[in-house]
């Protein structure tokens, strides 16, 4: 078992992971349309090779990546496609192309999908490689990045540690745990084929001391492997930050606007290496997840094998409905999610998980004035000062924004929670982000 | 006492002078047609013309960089005064207004959700808005806080409203808002689609009381033919070829298009 390093910030949140915890996975069957769109990951909008009207079966590809940083994207069962149309997407909060695809119920596998190997020995490093573009993979632990790019990483920047990140820190979510419970031996295949693509000899495995279940037949499935090493990590907010984990596993900084391969270290999330694991043995593309359903407002917390694209409401069917008066349904967990403004809206290949708080628990704080406290800046992990961050942002002051370094902020969410005047911090930094990339955009087009 | 008033002013005069010197050897040469041009323009550093603030523009007019009518907000007389100065004739800038392209008020456009957080419509834009409705006006007014001339306001229903005569037509509130619902027409002209929304008919009719459901009435009835659909599910005039007939507006089923001599003569 690995030591730990000493680390900075975080909060302790109440991490409500009773609700679900208990529930096995369960399929959540075929909803009446899927709406998948073209960019449910990080990078260029992945581009359509059908067309409307055409039939598709599981499995079988819709659109082809595009540039550099882009993921395929695959029919999640058999059926029409309806439309390809813009649709309101919940994260981007903007209208965005998508595939619509009407299901026929049948749920027809793809001729194309057929078993890739038995075992790592019989498939190369290149072919996984490969493999991973082909079924397009991006990281599930929320910020959808292509898993093809992390396993390319550039020749002068050798990485000597692959982490597993099982940490699943988010309040609520259980759909890592449950992975890690039921699909161990599935998730450390997976975690070996990511280590073999990646030329990595060592492999950590990471999970928050909160979940013993999981790291007991976790460490069962890892036992035989000795390349591979166990974390447990004291559970505390957002320690499942890929930058934050690194530093607590590793002791190692990723420099400001850096990635983990500065450091030497990949990271993916246990849904990530499942998904891989379960392709290579049957070689269905990525176009299911596990998503948890719960929080206080539904009646039956569930962890369900979702179809990408299915709509939020059908899950809370699903799960037995509303329990009360909903107050607020969040896409992600409380800390980072994102509340949505209609039910009609799709699961990404990046959600986790939908959390439906009750009215009464949904609280509208009387905003009051920063009392200097400091809280916020103790609670950041990154060592940030959230107090000034939010401040210029306030008043509309980018340039001294971008100086207190806004844009390296990960929007945890951690300074908000401790904030006693009930500020919403995150959100100035949020506008400020995405007004300081929009002059930098408008100012590259200008000299072009 | 004698002694320390007379040692201090000897010590002014001594640094008076050292100053003066200074001021004369260290001179910043100012080309004068700045100043000059600066005390013509409106100085209310609205950012209109796209510089910062009015001695931007100054600097930039008298480099010859910009053109003598760039201030939008001063108009004509400012750019003939400025042409006066910079020794060249002005051509005639036709004065623009502000228009919000959406009627999506509080009560006529159907709301899905309930917002509470940074008062900003930027901020809100982020995550959607609370209106059904993608593309309409947010309703939290960064518009009005982002006019330096108060010809804006908030209406009780929730619409920013712009004040026709006090607009100047520095394009802050365009700039500003992250749904584009604002955009800068030229003074005259009285006849407006006021929606933005691409969504297809059945589709607007069901969140918006007022919105463009893409009939193509209007297109049918303009006598110059220059109202055509946009993306063919959004109305939109040819504002230089429209000459305010009106007759779109008495057409509109859902009246999108207003008529401003219709709502002036109504008020009155």
């Amino acid at each position: 078992m690995i030591s730990l390093k000493r680390t900075s910030g975080g909060v302790r949140v109440d991490d409500k992971k009773d609700l679900s915890a208990g529930s096995p996975i369960e399929p959540a069957g075929i909803p009446g349309e899927l709406v998948l769109f073209l960019s449910q990951h990080t990078g260029a909008p992945s581009k359509p090779v059908v067309k409307v009207q055409d039939l598709v079966k599981r499995g079988q590809l819709l659109a082809e990546p595009q540039g550099a940083i882009s993921a395929a994207l695959h029919a999640p069962t058999s059926g029409k496609v309806k439309a390809i149309e813009p649709r309101y997407h919940p994260i981007q909060g903007r209208l965005v192309d998508a595939i619509v695809l009407e299901p026929d119920g049948k749920n027809e596998v793809f001729e194309g999908v057929v078993p890739r190997a038995r075992d790592l020995d019989s498939i190369s490093g290149e072919e996984i490689i490969a493999f991973v573009r082909e079924i397009g993979l991006v990281g599930l632990g929320g910020a959808a990045f292509p898993t093809a790019v992390k396993l390319t990483p550039p020749a002068d920047k050798p990485i000597d540690t692959y982490l597993l990140n099982g940490a699943e820190c988010e309040p609520y979510l259980t759909s890592d745990y449950r992975l890690m419970l039921e699909e161990a031996e599935v998730v450390i295949f997976g975690f070996r084929a990511l280590l073999k693509a990646a030329r990595v000899a060592r492999g950590i495995v990471c999970i928050e001391d909160n979940k013993p279940e999981a790291i007991s037949a976790m460490q069962r499935a890892m036992s035989p492997f000795p390349e591979l090493d166990l974390a447990v990590l004291p559970s505390r907010y957002p320690r499942g930050g890929e930058k934050q984990l690194i530093e607590a596993v590793l002791g190692r900084e990723v420099p400001p606007a850096g990635l983990p391969l500065d450091v030497g270290v990949i990271v993916s999330n246990v849904g990530t290496a499942f998904t891989l694991g379960k392709a290579i043995r049957t070689g269905l593309p990525l176009v299911e997840r596990v998503i948890s359903v719960t929080g206080e407002g539904v009646t039956r917390p569930s962890n369900f094998l979702a179809l990408i694209g299915t709509p939020v409401s059908y899950l809370i069917e699903k799960a037995g409905g509303f329990s009360g008066t909903p107050g607020k349904v969040i896409m992600g967990g409380p800390m980072m999610g994102i509340s949505v403004k209609s039910l009609d809206v799709p699961v990404l290949k990046g959600t986790s998980g939908i959390v439906v708080l009750k009215k009464e628990q949904v609280k509208k704080d009387k905003m009051l004035p920063c009392i200097r406290c400091g809280r916020c800046v103790d609670a950041c992990p990154l060592r940030l000062l959230p107090v000034w961050m939010a401040a210029y942002a306030e008043r509309g002051l980018l340039e001294e924004a971008e100086r207190a370094r806004v844009l390296d902020c990960c929007e945890c969410g951690a300074c908000a929670y401790e904030c006693p005047a009930k500020r919403p911090l995150v959100q100035w930094i949020r506008m400020a982000k995405s007004e300081i990339l929009a002059k930098r955009r408008a100012q590259n087009h200008a000299r072009k | 006492m004698l002694q320390a008033t007379l040692a201090l002013g000897l010590a002014g005069l001594v640094f008076g002078g050292l100053l003066a010197l200074a001021a004369q050897k260290f001179r910043v040469q100012v080309d004068p047609k700045v100043t000059e041009v600066l005390s013509v323009l409106p100085g209310a550093n609205c950012g209109g013309c796209g510089y910062p603030g009015c001695s931007g523009l100054a600097s930039a007019i008298a480099e010859g960089k910009a053109p003598v009518n760039a201030c939008v907000v001063g108009g004509n007389p400012v750019a003939e005064r400025i042409a006066g100065i910079m020794g060249v004739a002005a051509s005639a800038v036709e004065p623009m207004v502000a228009v919000v392209y959406c009627q999506g008020s509080d009560s006529l456009a159907e709301k899905s959700a309930e917002y509470d957080g940074v008062d900003d419509c930027r901020a809100l834009d982020q995550i959607g808005g609370t209106k059904s409705c993608p593309y309409g006006c947010l309703g939290l007014g960064t518009c009005v806080r982002a006019c330096k001339f108060g010809a804006m306001y908030m209406s009780k229903d929730g619409l920013p409203v712009v004040i026709k005569e006090k607009c100047t037509g520095c394009g802050a509130c365009a700039r500003v808002c992250p749904r584009h619902v604002i955009d800068m027409v030229p003074k005259s002209k009285e006849v407006h689609i006021l929606c933005r929304s691409y969504d297809r008919g059945p589709v607007v009719r069901k969140y918006c009381k007022v919105g463009c459901i893409a009939c193509q009435a209007c297109v049918r009835a303009c006598p110059l033919k220059c109202i055509s659909m946009d993306r063919g599910t959004l109305a939109k005039i040819d504002y230089s070829v429209c000459d305010n007939c009106g007759i779109c507006a008495t057409k509109c089923p859902v009246k999108t298009i207003v008529d401003e001599k219709k709502v002036a003569s109504a008020a009155s």
